[in-house]
Protein backbone atom coordinates (compact mmCIF):
# COMPACT_ATOMS: atom_id res chain seq x y z
CA UNK A 1 0.00 0.00 0.00
CA UNK A 2 1.69 3.63 -1.09
CA UNK A 3 -0.51 6.22 0.13
CA UNK A 4 2.32 8.69 1.32
CA UNK A 5 0.95 12.48 1.11
CA UNK A 6 2.86 14.77 -0.17
CA UNK A 7 5.60 16.15 2.06
CA UNK A 8 5.92 19.42 0.07
CA UNK A 9 4.20 22.55 1.84
CA UNK A 10 2.52 20.11 4.93
CA UNK A 11 4.20 22.25 7.12
CA UNK A 12 5.25 26.02 7.51
CA UNK A 13 7.34 28.38 9.92
CA UNK A 14 4.72 30.18 11.47
CA UNK A 15 6.87 32.12 13.92
CA UNK A 16 10.43 33.71 14.00
CA UNK A 17 11.93 35.02 16.97
CA UNK A 18 16.09 36.55 17.68
CA UNK A 19 17.96 38.09 20.55
CA UNK A 20 20.09 40.70 20.28
CA UNK A 21 23.14 40.30 18.04
CA UNK A 22 26.66 40.99 19.51
CA UNK A 23 30.31 40.64 19.87
CA UNK A 24 29.46 40.00 23.88
CA UNK A 25 26.07 39.61 25.65
CA UNK A 26 26.24 39.43 29.31
CA UNK A 27 22.97 36.37 29.09
CA UNK A 28 24.15 32.43 29.49
CA UNK A 29 23.19 30.83 26.66
CA UNK A 30 20.35 29.04 27.87
CA UNK A 31 18.74 32.26 28.49
CA UNK A 32 19.94 33.63 25.03
CA UNK A 33 17.98 31.12 23.86
CA UNK A 34 14.81 31.22 25.97
CA UNK A 35 14.75 34.93 25.07
CA UNK A 36 14.55 33.83 21.26
CA UNK A 37 12.06 31.08 21.08
CA UNK A 38 9.37 33.39 24.01
CA UNK A 39 9.98 35.54 20.92
CA UNK A 40 9.14 32.94 18.34
CA UNK A 41 6.49 31.70 19.83
CA UNK A 42 4.58 35.30 20.38
CA UNK A 43 5.55 36.29 16.80
CA UNK A 44 3.65 33.25 15.91
CA UNK A 45 0.75 33.90 18.15
CA UNK A 46 1.18 30.33 20.00
CA UNK A 47 1.28 29.47 23.41
CA UNK A 48 3.80 27.89 24.87
CA UNK A 49 2.04 25.36 26.53
CA UNK A 50 0.85 24.37 22.94
CA UNK A 51 4.51 23.20 22.26
CA UNK A 52 5.10 19.38 21.24
CA UNK A 53 8.17 19.35 19.61
CA UNK A 54 11.54 20.12 20.22
CA UNK A 55 14.69 20.15 17.35
CA UNK A 56 18.18 21.68 17.61
CA UNK A 57 21.32 21.05 16.87
CA UNK A 58 24.10 18.46 18.92
CA UNK A 59 25.55 21.55 19.55
CA UNK A 60 23.42 23.33 21.90
CA UNK A 61 24.33 23.67 25.44
CA UNK A 62 21.29 23.44 26.71
CA UNK A 63 19.36 20.12 27.01
CA UNK A 64 15.48 20.00 25.88
CA UNK A 65 14.32 19.76 29.25
CA UNK A 66 15.83 22.70 30.36
CA UNK A 67 13.83 24.67 27.14
CA UNK A 68 10.73 22.73 28.22
CA UNK A 69 10.54 23.39 32.25
CA UNK A 70 11.49 26.86 31.79
CA UNK A 71 9.29 27.42 28.92
CA UNK A 72 6.61 25.73 30.62
CA UNK A 73 6.13 23.56 27.31
CA UNK A 74 3.29 20.95 27.32
CA UNK A 75 4.07 17.48 26.73
CA UNK A 76 7.38 17.15 24.11
CA UNK A 77 6.33 13.79 22.24
CA UNK A 78 9.37 14.55 19.44
CA UNK A 79 12.41 15.61 19.73
CA UNK A 80 15.59 15.31 18.01
CA UNK A 81 18.83 16.99 17.62
CA UNK A 82 20.94 16.96 14.22
CA UNK A 83 25.36 17.10 13.94
CA UNK A 84 27.90 18.53 11.95
CA UNK A 85 28.09 22.45 13.72
CA UNK A 86 26.76 24.47 10.70
CA UNK A 87 25.75 22.17 8.31
CA UNK A 88 22.95 21.35 10.84
CA UNK A 89 20.91 24.26 10.81
CA UNK A 90 18.36 23.57 7.87
CA UNK A 91 18.30 19.86 8.65
CA UNK A 92 16.86 20.86 12.32
CA UNK A 93 14.07 23.07 10.67
CA UNK A 94 13.57 20.47 8.21
CA UNK A 95 12.74 17.63 10.77
CA UNK A 96 11.54 19.67 12.68
CA UNK A 97 8.79 20.10 9.48
CA UNK A 98 8.64 16.45 8.46
CA UNK A 99 7.79 15.39 12.59
CA UNK A 100 4.84 17.76 12.00
CA UNK A 101 3.41 16.82 8.50
CA UNK A 102 4.14 12.73 10.17
CA UNK A 103 1.85 13.95 13.26
CA UNK A 104 4.60 12.79 15.80
CA UNK A 105 3.87 16.59 17.25
CA UNK A 106 1.42 19.55 16.24
CA UNK A 107 3.78 22.44 17.16
CA UNK A 108 7.36 22.42 16.67
CA UNK A 109 10.19 24.63 17.95
CA UNK A 110 13.73 24.51 16.88
CA UNK A 111 16.67 27.07 18.02
CA UNK A 112 20.45 27.83 17.94
CA UNK A 113 21.34 29.58 20.73
CA UNK A 114 25.48 30.33 20.94
CA UNK A 115 28.10 32.31 23.02
CA UNK A 116 31.69 33.01 21.48
CA UNK A 117 33.49 31.71 25.00
CA UNK A 118 30.65 27.91 25.27
CA UNK A 119 33.16 25.08 25.05
CA UNK A 120 31.26 24.09 22.47
CA UNK A 121 30.86 26.92 19.69
CA UNK A 122 34.41 27.05 18.69
CA UNK A 123 34.60 23.19 18.39
CA UNK A 124 38.04 23.05 17.18
CA UNK A 125 39.71 24.84 19.56
CA UNK A 126 39.81 22.54 22.52
CA UNK A 127 42.98 20.91 21.24
CA UNK A 128 45.86 19.22 23.46
CA UNK A 129 49.23 17.99 22.17
CA UNK A 130 48.03 15.15 20.71
CA UNK A 131 45.05 14.89 18.20
CA UNK A 132 43.10 12.12 16.99
CA UNK A 133 40.49 10.71 14.99
CA UNK A 134 40.68 13.31 11.23
CA UNK A 135 42.66 15.58 12.81
CA UNK A 136 45.92 13.69 13.20
CA UNK A 137 46.33 14.21 9.04
CA UNK A 138 45.88 17.41 9.48
CA UNK A 139 46.58 19.59 12.58
CA UNK A 140 50.03 18.54 13.65
CA UNK A 141 51.46 19.86 10.08
CA UNK A 142 49.87 23.65 11.31
CA UNK A 143 46.34 23.14 9.39
CA UNK A 144 45.04 24.16 12.71
CA UNK A 145 41.44 26.17 12.38
CA UNK A 146 38.31 25.87 10.31
CA UNK A 147 39.55 28.98 8.02
CA UNK A 148 42.79 27.10 6.90
CA UNK A 149 40.54 23.78 6.20
CA UNK A 150 38.61 26.07 3.61
CA UNK A 151 41.43 28.30 2.39
CA UNK A 152 43.05 24.70 1.02
CA UNK A 153 40.16 24.98 -0.65
CA UNK A 154 40.49 28.25 -1.93
CA UNK A 155 43.34 28.27 -3.30
CA UNK A 156 43.21 25.47 -5.63
CA UNK A 157 39.16 26.13 -6.51
CA UNK A 158 41.01 29.84 -7.63
CA UNK A 159 43.78 27.78 -9.43
CA UNK A 160 41.10 25.63 -11.70
CA UNK A 161 38.58 28.60 -12.55
CA UNK A 162 41.09 32.01 -12.32
CA UNK A 163 38.67 33.45 -9.36
CA UNK A 164 40.39 35.98 -8.03
CA UNK A 165 40.60 37.82 -4.26
CA UNK A 166 38.30 39.96 -6.66
CA UNK A 167 35.44 37.89 -6.75
CA UNK A 168 35.74 36.58 -2.67
CA UNK A 169 35.54 40.91 -2.29
CA UNK A 170 32.16 40.55 -4.27
CA UNK A 171 30.49 38.76 -1.62
CA UNK A 172 31.78 40.32 1.37
CA UNK A 173 30.89 43.64 0.07
CA UNK A 174 27.20 42.46 -0.58
CA UNK A 175 26.51 41.33 2.63
CA UNK A 176 27.76 44.25 4.07
CA UNK A 177 25.95 46.51 2.40
CA UNK A 178 22.84 43.98 3.30
CA UNK A 179 23.88 44.23 7.01
CA UNK A 180 24.36 48.38 6.85
CA UNK A 181 20.61 48.32 6.10
CA UNK A 182 19.81 46.18 8.94
CA UNK A 183 19.44 47.67 12.17
CA UNK A 184 19.89 43.99 14.25
CA UNK A 185 23.23 43.41 12.46
CA UNK A 186 26.28 43.42 14.36
CA UNK A 187 28.17 45.57 11.31
CA UNK A 188 24.84 47.48 10.79
CA UNK A 189 27.08 50.78 11.54
CA UNK A 190 30.09 49.64 9.94
CA UNK A 191 30.65 49.88 6.26
CA UNK A 192 33.19 48.22 4.22
CA UNK A 193 35.09 48.90 0.83
CA UNK A 194 37.11 47.52 -1.59
CA UNK A 195 40.28 48.76 -0.63
CA UNK A 196 39.59 48.16 3.10
CA UNK A 197 39.14 44.45 1.77
CA UNK A 198 41.90 44.39 0.19
CA UNK A 199 44.56 45.66 2.28
CA UNK A 200 42.99 43.79 5.41
CA UNK A 201 45.20 41.19 7.26
CA UNK A 202 45.66 37.96 6.43
CA UNK A 203 43.64 34.72 8.77
CA UNK A 204 44.76 32.18 6.14
CA UNK A 205 46.39 32.98 2.79
CA UNK A 206 44.33 33.34 0.46
CA UNK A 207 41.64 34.82 2.53
CA UNK A 208 41.89 37.63 4.72
CA UNK A 209 39.65 39.02 7.87
CA UNK A 210 36.91 40.21 5.94
CA UNK A 211 36.72 36.35 4.38
CA UNK A 212 35.84 35.19 7.46
CA UNK A 213 32.55 34.94 9.36
CA UNK A 214 31.91 37.31 13.09
CA UNK A 215 32.04 36.11 16.15
CA UNK A 216 29.01 36.34 17.86
CA UNK A 217 26.72 35.86 20.95
CA UNK A 218 22.90 35.47 19.89
CA UNK A 219 19.91 33.23 19.38
CA UNK A 220 17.57 32.73 16.82
CA UNK A 221 14.17 30.47 17.03
CA UNK A 222 10.99 29.49 14.91
CA UNK A 223 8.05 27.97 14.97
CA UNK A 224 6.60 25.33 12.71
CA UNK A 225 3.41 23.79 12.32
CA UNK A 226 0.91 22.31 9.91
CA UNK A 227 0.05 24.26 6.94
CA UNK A 228 -3.90 24.64 7.92
CA UNK A 229 -2.68 25.63 11.34
CA UNK A 230 -0.96 28.05 9.29
CA UNK A 231 -3.60 30.02 6.84
CA UNK A 232 -5.27 31.10 10.52
CA UNK A 233 -2.52 32.47 12.49
CA UNK A 234 -1.16 36.46 11.99
CA UNK A 235 1.93 36.16 9.95
CA UNK A 236 2.07 35.13 6.07
CA UNK A 237 3.02 31.35 6.27
CA UNK A 238 6.35 30.41 4.72
CA UNK A 239 5.72 27.24 3.40
CA UNK A 240 7.86 24.33 3.75
CA UNK A 241 8.15 23.44 0.14
CA UNK A 242 11.56 20.97 0.20
CA UNK A 243 14.26 20.39 2.21
CA UNK A 244 16.96 17.71 2.22
CA UNK A 245 20.42 17.02 3.50
CA UNK A 246 23.43 15.12 2.25
CA UNK A 247 26.30 13.20 3.90
CA UNK A 248 28.01 12.77 0.42
CA UNK A 249 30.03 9.58 -0.32
CA UNK A 250 33.55 9.19 0.93
CA UNK A 251 33.10 12.89 2.84
CA UNK A 252 35.41 13.93 5.57
CA UNK A 253 34.38 16.81 7.20
CA UNK A 254 35.78 19.72 6.58
CA UNK A 255 38.95 17.86 5.66
CA UNK A 256 37.46 16.84 2.35
CA UNK A 257 40.97 16.60 0.72
CA UNK A 258 40.58 12.71 0.37
CA UNK A 259 37.67 12.55 -2.22
CA UNK A 260 38.38 12.81 -5.99
CA UNK A 261 36.82 15.88 -6.49
CA UNK A 262 36.89 17.96 -3.39
CA UNK A 263 35.52 21.00 -4.97
CA UNK A 264 32.27 18.92 -5.31
CA UNK A 265 31.43 19.31 -1.99
CA UNK A 266 28.21 18.40 -0.13
CA UNK A 267 26.04 20.87 -1.74
CA UNK A 268 26.13 19.15 -4.53
CA UNK A 269 24.46 16.06 -2.91
CA UNK A 270 22.09 18.27 -1.12
CA UNK A 271 21.26 20.10 -4.32
CA UNK A 272 20.76 17.13 -6.41
CA UNK A 273 17.86 15.44 -3.47
CA UNK A 274 16.57 19.44 -3.11
CA UNK A 275 15.65 19.69 -6.85
CA UNK A 276 14.14 16.67 -7.04
CA UNK A 277 11.61 17.29 -4.07
CA UNK A 278 10.76 20.31 -5.20
CA UNK A 279 8.11 21.52 -7.96
CA UNK A 280 10.57 24.03 -9.02
CA UNK A 281 14.36 24.65 -10.09
CA UNK A 282 16.91 27.20 -8.86
CA UNK A 283 16.39 29.12 -11.93
CA UNK A 284 12.50 30.67 -10.36
CA UNK A 285 14.55 31.21 -6.59
CA UNK A 286 13.91 35.04 -6.01
CA UNK A 287 16.20 35.05 -2.93
CA UNK A 288 18.88 32.94 -1.59
CA UNK A 289 20.85 32.44 2.16
CA UNK A 290 23.39 31.25 1.78
CA UNK A 291 25.99 29.47 4.20
CA UNK A 292 28.91 31.86 4.63
CA UNK A 293 31.25 30.91 7.22
CA UNK A 294 33.81 31.84 5.14
CA UNK A 295 33.09 34.17 1.63
CA UNK A 296 34.49 30.64 -0.60
CA UNK A 297 31.81 28.89 0.66
CA UNK A 298 29.06 30.89 -1.06
CA UNK A 299 30.65 30.38 -4.40
CA UNK A 300 31.06 26.93 -3.83
CA UNK A 301 27.27 27.12 -2.81
CA UNK A 302 26.42 28.69 -6.22
CA UNK A 303 27.71 26.02 -8.36
CA UNK A 304 26.26 23.33 -6.32
CA UNK A 305 23.22 24.44 -5.76
CA UNK A 306 22.88 25.41 -10.07
CA UNK A 307 22.60 28.91 -9.90
CA UNK A 308 25.94 28.73 -12.45
CA UNK A 309 27.97 26.28 -13.97
CA UNK A 310 31.18 25.03 -12.09
CA UNK A 311 33.73 27.50 -12.12
CA UNK A 312 31.61 30.44 -12.79
CA UNK A 313 30.72 31.61 -9.36
CA UNK A 314 33.19 33.99 -9.55
CA UNK A 315 31.39 36.03 -12.48
CA UNK A 316 28.28 35.51 -11.14
CA UNK A 317 29.24 38.00 -8.57
CA UNK A 318 30.46 40.64 -10.50
CA UNK A 319 28.13 44.03 -11.16
CA UNK A 320 26.40 42.95 -8.11
CA UNK A 321 25.30 39.83 -8.51
CA UNK A 322 24.69 39.19 -4.89
CA UNK A 323 23.34 41.99 -3.74
CA UNK A 324 19.59 43.47 -4.11
CA UNK A 325 18.32 43.90 -7.62
CA UNK A 326 21.48 41.54 -8.86
CA UNK A 327 20.70 37.71 -10.24
CA UNK A 328 20.85 36.29 -7.00
CA UNK A 329 19.88 39.05 -3.63
CA UNK A 330 21.77 36.91 -0.96
CA UNK A 331 22.24 37.16 2.38
CA UNK A 332 20.03 40.10 2.43
CA UNK A 333 20.18 40.79 6.32
CA UNK A 334 23.87 40.28 6.22
CA UNK A 335 24.50 36.66 6.66
CA UNK A 336 27.15 34.79 9.07
CA UNK A 337 29.55 37.19 8.05
CA UNK A 338 27.77 40.94 8.60
CA UNK A 339 24.75 40.21 10.48
CA UNK A 340 25.88 37.57 13.30
CA UNK A 341 27.17 33.65 12.81
CA UNK A 342 24.70 31.42 14.88
CA UNK A 343 25.63 28.41 12.99
CA UNK A 344 23.73 29.78 10.25
CA UNK A 345 20.37 30.13 12.14
CA UNK A 346 19.51 33.60 11.33
CA UNK A 347 19.96 32.49 7.57
CA UNK A 348 16.72 30.81 8.20
CA UNK A 349 15.11 34.08 10.19
CA UNK A 350 15.64 35.91 6.77
CA UNK A 351 14.68 33.34 4.83
CA UNK A 352 11.15 33.39 6.28
CA UNK A 353 11.27 37.69 6.35
CA UNK A 354 11.96 37.16 2.38
CA UNK A 355 9.00 35.29 1.85
CA UNK A 356 6.62 37.39 4.52
CA UNK A 357 7.72 41.08 2.48
CA UNK A 358 9.33 41.98 5.81
CA UNK A 359 13.29 41.87 5.05
CA UNK A 360 15.02 45.39 5.20
CA UNK A 361 16.41 44.73 2.01
CA UNK A 362 13.30 42.97 0.55
CA UNK A 363 13.31 41.46 -2.84
CA UNK A 364 10.32 42.50 -4.38
CA UNK A 365 7.47 39.94 -4.41
CA UNK A 366 9.85 37.34 -3.11
CA UNK A 367 7.62 34.21 -3.15
CA UNK A 368 10.68 31.47 -3.38
CA UNK A 369 13.28 31.83 -0.84
CA UNK A 370 16.75 29.25 -0.70
CA UNK A 371 18.56 28.83 2.27
CA UNK A 372 21.61 26.23 2.54
CA UNK A 373 23.65 25.33 5.51
CA UNK A 374 27.15 25.12 5.48
CA UNK A 375 29.18 23.36 2.90
CA UNK A 376 32.12 21.53 3.45
CA UNK A 377 30.24 19.39 6.38
CA UNK A 378 27.50 16.95 5.95
CA UNK A 379 24.43 19.70 5.21
CA UNK A 380 20.89 20.74 4.38
CA UNK A 381 18.99 23.10 2.32
CA UNK A 382 15.39 24.63 3.02
CA UNK A 383 13.13 25.72 0.18
CA UNK A 384 10.26 28.00 1.94
CA UNK A 385 7.07 28.76 -0.45
CA UNK A 386 5.13 32.08 0.22
CA UNK A 387 2.07 32.88 -0.50
CA UNK A 388 1.03 33.34 -4.16
CA UNK A 389 3.74 31.31 -5.27
CA UNK B 1 61.00 21.10 14.86
CA UNK B 2 58.42 23.12 16.72
CA UNK B 3 57.14 22.09 19.84
CA UNK B 4 53.89 21.45 18.24
CA UNK B 5 50.84 19.07 17.92
CA UNK B 6 51.21 14.78 17.42
CA UNK B 7 48.91 12.53 16.54
CA UNK B 8 47.43 10.35 17.98
CA UNK B 9 47.71 6.50 16.34
CA UNK B 10 44.59 4.55 17.28
CA UNK B 11 43.59 1.11 15.66
CA UNK B 12 43.61 2.16 12.23
CA UNK B 13 46.18 4.89 11.82
CA UNK B 14 48.93 3.06 13.51
CA UNK B 15 50.64 0.99 11.03
CA UNK B 16 50.36 3.95 8.93
CA UNK B 17 52.98 5.87 11.73
CA UNK B 18 54.54 3.05 12.60
CA UNK B 19 56.11 3.10 8.69
CA UNK B 20 56.71 6.44 9.10
CA UNK B 21 58.72 6.07 12.44
CA UNK B 22 60.99 3.29 10.26
CA UNK B 23 61.72 6.20 7.32
CA UNK B 24 58.46 4.50 4.65
CA UNK B 25 55.66 6.31 3.04
CA UNK B 26 52.92 3.43 2.65
CA UNK B 27 49.53 4.10 2.16
CA UNK B 28 46.81 0.70 2.99
CA UNK B 29 45.45 -1.54 0.33
CA UNK B 30 42.54 -3.41 -0.07
CA UNK B 31 43.93 -6.93 -0.15
CA UNK B 32 40.87 -7.88 -2.34
CA UNK B 33 40.36 -5.54 -5.26
CA UNK B 34 43.76 -3.78 -4.37
CA UNK B 35 41.94 -0.06 -3.99
CA UNK B 36 44.24 2.00 -2.27
CA UNK B 37 42.73 3.73 0.62
CA UNK B 38 43.68 7.60 2.74
CA UNK B 39 43.18 7.95 5.75
CA UNK B 40 42.67 4.60 7.07
CA UNK B 41 39.95 2.66 8.00
CA UNK B 42 38.81 -1.26 8.36
CA UNK B 43 36.75 -1.44 5.43
CA UNK B 44 36.95 -0.91 1.69
CA UNK B 45 34.21 2.01 0.59
CA UNK B 46 34.66 0.22 -2.80
CA UNK B 47 34.26 -4.27 -2.38
CA UNK B 48 33.87 -3.48 1.78
CA UNK B 49 36.60 -6.50 2.14
CA UNK B 50 37.95 -6.06 5.85
CA UNK B 51 41.48 -7.32 4.63
CA UNK B 52 44.25 -4.82 3.56
CA UNK B 53 48.42 -4.59 3.74
CA UNK B 54 49.87 -1.60 3.57
CA UNK B 55 51.81 -0.97 0.14
CA UNK B 56 54.83 0.55 -0.39
CA UNK B 57 54.58 4.36 -2.54
CA UNK B 58 57.07 5.95 -4.74
CA UNK B 59 56.84 8.80 -1.88
CA UNK B 60 56.57 11.73 -4.77
CA UNK B 61 53.73 14.00 -5.71
CA UNK B 62 52.54 17.50 -7.04
CA UNK B 63 51.44 20.25 -4.08
CA UNK B 64 47.72 19.84 -5.12
CA UNK B 65 47.19 23.25 -3.35
CA UNK B 66 48.66 25.38 -0.10
CA UNK B 67 47.66 28.02 2.36
CA UNK B 68 49.73 30.26 4.38
CA UNK B 69 48.42 30.32 8.21
CA UNK B 70 48.83 33.97 10.35
CA UNK B 71 48.24 34.28 13.61
CA UNK B 72 45.88 34.02 15.83
CA UNK B 73 47.32 30.38 16.19
CA UNK B 74 48.37 27.91 18.83
CA UNK B 75 51.65 29.40 20.25
CA UNK B 76 54.15 26.60 18.94
CA UNK B 77 52.81 27.11 15.54
CA UNK B 78 52.22 31.30 15.78
CA UNK B 79 55.84 31.47 16.97
CA UNK B 80 57.10 29.78 13.59
CA UNK B 81 54.14 32.11 11.26
CA UNK B 82 53.63 32.72 8.27
CA UNK B 83 54.90 29.05 7.24
CA UNK B 84 53.09 27.08 4.75
CA UNK B 85 51.10 23.87 4.82
CA UNK B 86 50.02 22.07 1.69
CA UNK B 87 48.01 18.92 0.34
CA UNK B 88 50.09 17.02 -2.09
CA UNK B 89 48.82 14.46 -4.35
CA UNK B 90 50.81 10.96 -5.07
CA UNK B 91 52.43 10.15 -8.28
CA UNK B 92 50.85 6.72 -7.43
CA UNK B 93 47.05 7.31 -7.24
CA UNK B 94 46.45 11.24 -7.27
CA UNK B 95 43.28 10.63 -5.18
CA UNK B 96 45.65 9.41 -2.28
CA UNK B 97 46.50 13.18 -0.95
CA UNK B 98 48.86 14.37 2.43
CA UNK B 99 48.69 17.03 4.12
CA UNK B 100 51.89 18.36 5.22
CA UNK B 101 54.91 20.96 4.96
CA UNK B 102 57.64 21.88 1.92
CA UNK B 103 60.94 21.96 4.06
CA UNK B 104 64.07 22.70 2.66
CA UNK B 105 65.62 20.23 4.73
CA UNK B 106 64.02 17.12 6.46
CA UNK B 107 64.82 19.04 10.62
CA UNK B 108 63.90 22.20 9.14
CA UNK B 109 61.48 24.46 10.38
CA UNK B 110 58.35 25.08 9.43
CA UNK B 111 59.06 28.97 8.31
CA UNK B 112 62.06 27.43 6.38
CA UNK B 113 60.91 27.80 3.04
CA UNK B 114 59.62 31.20 1.77
CA UNK B 115 55.54 30.59 1.09
CA UNK B 116 55.88 32.82 -2.05
CA UNK B 117 57.91 30.29 -3.73
CA UNK B 118 55.32 27.45 -3.41
CA UNK B 119 52.93 26.69 -6.16
CA UNK B 120 50.15 24.13 -6.82
CA UNK B 121 51.73 21.01 -9.61
CA UNK B 122 55.05 21.51 -7.74
CA UNK B 123 56.98 17.71 -7.57
CA UNK B 124 58.16 17.12 -4.51
CA UNK B 125 59.76 13.62 -2.51
CA UNK B 126 58.64 12.50 1.04
CA UNK B 127 60.94 13.10 3.81
CA UNK B 128 60.89 12.64 7.35
CA UNK B 129 61.50 14.80 10.44
CA UNK B 130 63.45 13.63 13.60
CA UNK B 131 61.37 11.57 16.20
CA UNK B 132 59.61 13.78 18.83
CA UNK B 133 57.57 11.34 21.46
CA UNK B 134 58.29 8.60 19.26
CA UNK B 135 56.51 10.09 16.81
CA UNK B 136 57.68 10.62 12.89
CA UNK B 137 55.89 13.41 10.71
CA UNK B 138 56.18 12.58 6.67
CA UNK B 139 57.12 16.12 5.15
CA UNK B 140 57.91 17.11 1.42
CA UNK B 141 61.07 18.30 -0.57
CA UNK B 142 60.40 20.42 -3.82
CA UNK B 143 62.48 18.31 -6.58
CA UNK B 144 63.22 18.82 -10.10
CA UNK B 145 60.76 17.98 -12.56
Amino acid sequence: MSNARDPRDAAAIVGIGQTRFARHLDEPEKVLALQAISAALADAGIDPGEVDGLSSYTLETTEEVEIARNLGLGDITWFSQVGYGGGAGCGVVGNAAMAVAAGQCNVAVAWRSRKRGSATSRPWAGVSSRVGGNNQWTRPFGLLRPVDEIAMLTRRYMHETGATRDHLANVALAFRRHANANPAAAMHDRPLTRDEYLSARWVSEPLCLFDNCLESDGAAAVVVCSAERAQRLANPPAYVHAWAQALPRQHQTMTNFFVDDPLEGPAWACAAKLWAQAEIGPDRVDVAQLYDAFSPLVLLSLEGYGFCARGEAGAFTDDGGLELGGRLPTNTAGGGMSEAYLHGFNLITEAVRQVRGTSTSQVPDARWSLVTSGEGVPTGALLLRGEGA
Amino acid sequence: MIDGLLPAPDDDSAPFWDYCAQGELRVQQCTGCRQLRMPPRPMCPRCRSLESTWAPTSGRGRIWSWVVPHPPLLAAYAEVAPYNVVVVELDDDPAIRFVGNIVATADGPLNQVDPATVGIGQPVQVCFAPPVDGIVLPRWLRIAE
